[in-house]
This record gives structure tokens, C-alpha cells and sequence, in this order.
């Protein structure tokens, strides 16, 4: 786990997106190899955007509940959220380029 | 400057071809993809890679190829190639804005999951349209899937969906499978697994998410409605070489063509390995072996011309 990212679970989920600074939850699983892939870019843009942003880590194994209430049918799948808000949701493993352009708006 | 060998994807064929090419002191550049490692990073037991009498998972596997690329020198970037200019050398290979040089190229870009290319397909993936059981299957316990195909892989992603759904329908066109006679077996005995005949799938239903789909009998031509909370497609594989097209020979599938039994593609210095060129065997250990032909060559090539 990078050292950029926290770990969030189903308790106190909805308190750790309330923030107005924009939290992108990555949803993943140990067993899910194209997760892995997304471990290295979204430390390095956590790192980058520190202030900006918050990333943080919910795995779905052992988190079912926020995992089901927002309807993650696949992962990795990455939320935005801002004020306890769903603004973004991206499905599928991407380039760490791609995520920052698709994530421009909120990194400004 | 450049590069001596430029790599294009990171599945077997390609790792093995930068370890190769490393340990030959050519310095591969490996353009890696954003679906990295390629088909074995969505795999969940490997059985059948020699080595690992225990057998290993697909990601770790992967994982292992690549620090073993990476130690002998591999460098590489993880973005896709959008481009490449192979009219003359040295050859050019484009990753968005940034463009590379190589004298010699090795494509394994491999292969992916095909598509229906039906209504509410591509609008519903990722909410209960999949290509991939075990990236996805998790998500459907004490659920009713739908399965499409009639390959191994087919049966393969009905079997391993059995572990969480609580029923799974193969939809088939065909009135047999041509799945290997053991994994038909295992499917057709296997208690919650159905099987509709003669039947294709033309479109997905659901609104935010998958609630069935609408079924057509071949024979017939009756159409139903089949409720499913999924649908997992399963009809074989595409190769990724939409980069190519027009540039190298391909077949009427999309394959790159290559000399038979040779890594050597339609222009002299750009050789191709794994499933972006093979459609019979389609290993991880076949790929492997390609991917080392494509790096001992593109050596050869470079000493003769330089």
C-alpha cells in the first residue's frame, strides 16, 4: 500500500468523504490483478496533489457494505467524492495520465 | 538516440523478449500498456506454467517476469502506444504527445475479450456486464448470471461463477459446445449450471443495471425475456493491433501475419510475438517462448545491419 493513500473501511465511510477537498476511493481486492496496476500511479498522484486531494483504499472484501450501497459491480473502480457526494466514477484499470486529465476539474 | 529494441506490451511474449534482449545488452524500452502483464493479470490459478509445481497466480506470475525484466535493465513505460511510423528506420512509436525512435521493434500487444456488440452492452459493463469472472464474479453472490459462449473459456467463467451465483444460464448458438470434452463435462453435470441451446443474446435489459436480457432461438426465431442480475460474455478474444492496421500485414481476423515458425512480420526489423499473432495455441507459456524467437532475432537483425 503506498504511503500516499489512507484506508478507509465501512465504518466511518461517510465521514471520510464529507470533506469539501475532493476524496477519490479506490475499491479493490487482493485477488484483483488489474488493482494492483492502479497501487503505483494513485500513490504518485496522491503525492503529487496533496492538499487537493485524498486518496484512500477501501477493500471490498472486507467492506461489503459501502460496497453495496454504491453499487461496485467491478473493480477496481475508482469514486470521487466531494461533501459526502458521488461527483466521478471511473470503472477499469487506467494509465496514471489518463486519471489525471479525467480528474482535471477537481485538481485545480 | 535511438533505442536498440523497442518493446510494445507486457504479457509473457513481451517480458520474456525484454529479459532476453536485456541480458543481450540491448537495452529494451517496453512501452507496457495500461493493461499491463496482459491476460494473466485477470487469471486467478496457472496451472500449467512449467516451474511452479504448486501452480501460482496469474498477477504474481506476471509480477515475477517483470522484476526479472526489470533486473537486467528493462525500462519501461506504463501508457499505452497511440501511434507508430514503421515506413522507414529508424522506426517511430508514439505514447500520446511523446514519441520514441528504435531501430528494431517487438510487438506483444496480445489479445481481448470480444464483445457482442449488442444493445445495453457497452452502457451496462461494469454494472453487470462483464468480460471477466474473476475480476468481477465477487460481485453477484446469491445472484443469477448469464453466461454466453460455448468455448472453454465459456465454461471456464461458468464453473468459477458457480462459487458465488446462486444459478448460471450458458446461452449458446450452437446445439453443441466446442469447449475440450473435460470442461464440457464438468459443466453440463455440474448442478447449478443451465444450458439454453440454439440461442443468441440480442440485447441487454436494465435500466442502472442489468436485469436480463432478451433471447433469441436460432431455429425458431422466438424471442424471450431472460432475467439475470449478470451477464458475463465469453466468445473468444480479439487481437490488439488497431495501432497497425495499414501498417503491418494483418489477416482477415486482425492477426499479425508472420513467417510460419518466425517472430518476422511483413517489414524487415518489427517481429511480433504471443497472441497478437497467434490464434491456434494461445499460451502463456507459447507466448513466452515467441516472445525469446522475437528478442534472439531482433539481436541478429541488429548485428547484420549495424
Amino acid at each position: 500500500m503506498g504511503q500516499n493513500t489512507i484506508t478507509v473501511t465501512d465504518s466511518g465511510f461517510a465521514d471520510a468523504i464529507a470533506s469539501e477537498t475532493p476524496t477519490l476511493v479506490d475499491f479493490w481486492a487482493e485477488w484483483c490483478g488489474p488493482c494492483k496496476v492502479m497501487d503505483g500511479p494513485l500513490n504518485e498522484i496522491a503525492g503529487e496533489n496533496s492538499g487537493k486531494l485524498t486518496v484512500a483504499k477501501l477493500n471490498v472484501d472486507e467492506n461489503p457494505a459501502t460496497m453495496g450501497s454504491y453499487t461496485v459491480m467491478s473493480i477496481p473502480t475508482l469514486i470521487l467524492f466531494q461533501g459526502g457526494e458521488e461527483k466521478q466514477r471511473f470503472v477499469g484499470a487506467r494509465s496514471k495520465e489518463q486519471l489525471i486529465s479525467e480528474l482535471a476539474d477537481y485538481l485545480q | 538516440m535511438a533505442e536498440k529494441v523497442l518493446i510494445i506490451g507486457s504479457g509473457p511474449a513481451g517480458l520474456t523478449a525484454a529479459i532476453y534482449a536485456a541480458r543481450a545488452e540491448l537495452e529494451p524500452l517496453m512501452i507496457e500498456g495500461v493493461e499491463r502483464g496482459g491476460q494473466l493479470m485477470i487469471t486467478t490459478d496457472v496451472e500449467n506454467y512449467p516451474g511452479f509445481s504448486d501452480g501460482i497466480m496469474g498477477p504474481e506470475l506476471m509480477e515475477q517476469m517483470r522484476k526479472q525484466a526489470e533486473r537486467f535493465g528493462t525500462r519501461i513505460v506504463s501508457s499505452d502506444v497511440t501511434a507508430v511510423d514503421f515506413s522507414e528506420q529508424p522506426f517511430k512509436v508514439s505514447v500520446g504527445s511523446d514519441e520514441y525512435t528504435a531501430d528494431s521493434i517487438i510487438i506483444s500487444t496480445g489479445a481481448s475479450a470480444r464483445w457482442l456488440g449488442i444493445e445495453g452492452e457497452a452502457r451496462l459493463r461494469g454494472y453487470g456486464v462483464s468480460a471477466c469472472a474473476t475480476c468481477d464474479g465477487f460481485f453477484f453472490k446469491e445472484k443469477e448470471l448469464i453466461v454466453v459462449g460455448g468455448g472453454d473459456t465459456a465454461m471456464e467463467e461458468a464453473l468459477f461463477l458457480t462459487k458465488f451465483a446462486s444459478k448460471v444460464t450458458i446461452i449458446h448458438r450452437r446445439d453443441e459446445f466446442r469447449a475440450s470434452p473435460i470442461m464440457v463435462k464438468r459443466a453440463v453435470n455440474h448442478p447449478n449450471i443451465d444450458i439454453i441451446w440454439d440461442s443468441v443474446v440480442e440485447e441487454v435489459l436494465g435500466d442502472t443495471l442489468v436485469t436480463g436480457a432478451l433471447i433469441r432461438n436460432v431455429k425458431t426465431d422466438e424471442v424471450t425475456t431472460f432475467n439475470a442480475d449478470g451477464i458475463f460474455i465469453a466468445i473468444g478474444h480479439v487481437p490488439n493491433t488497431k495501432v497497425f492496421d495499414g501498417v503491418l500485414d494483418l489477416d482477415d481476423t486482425g492477426y499479425i501475419v508472420t513467417e510460419p515458425g518466425t517472430p518476422v512480420t511483413s517489414i524487415t526489423g518489427v517481429f511480433a510475438a504471443g497472441d497478437v499473432t497467434d490464434k491456434i495455441y494461445r499460451q502463456a507459456v507459447t507466448a513466452a517462448g515467441m516472445g525469446c524467437q522475437a528478442a534472439l532475432d531482433a539481436a541478429r537483425f541488429l548485428d547484420e545491419t549495424t
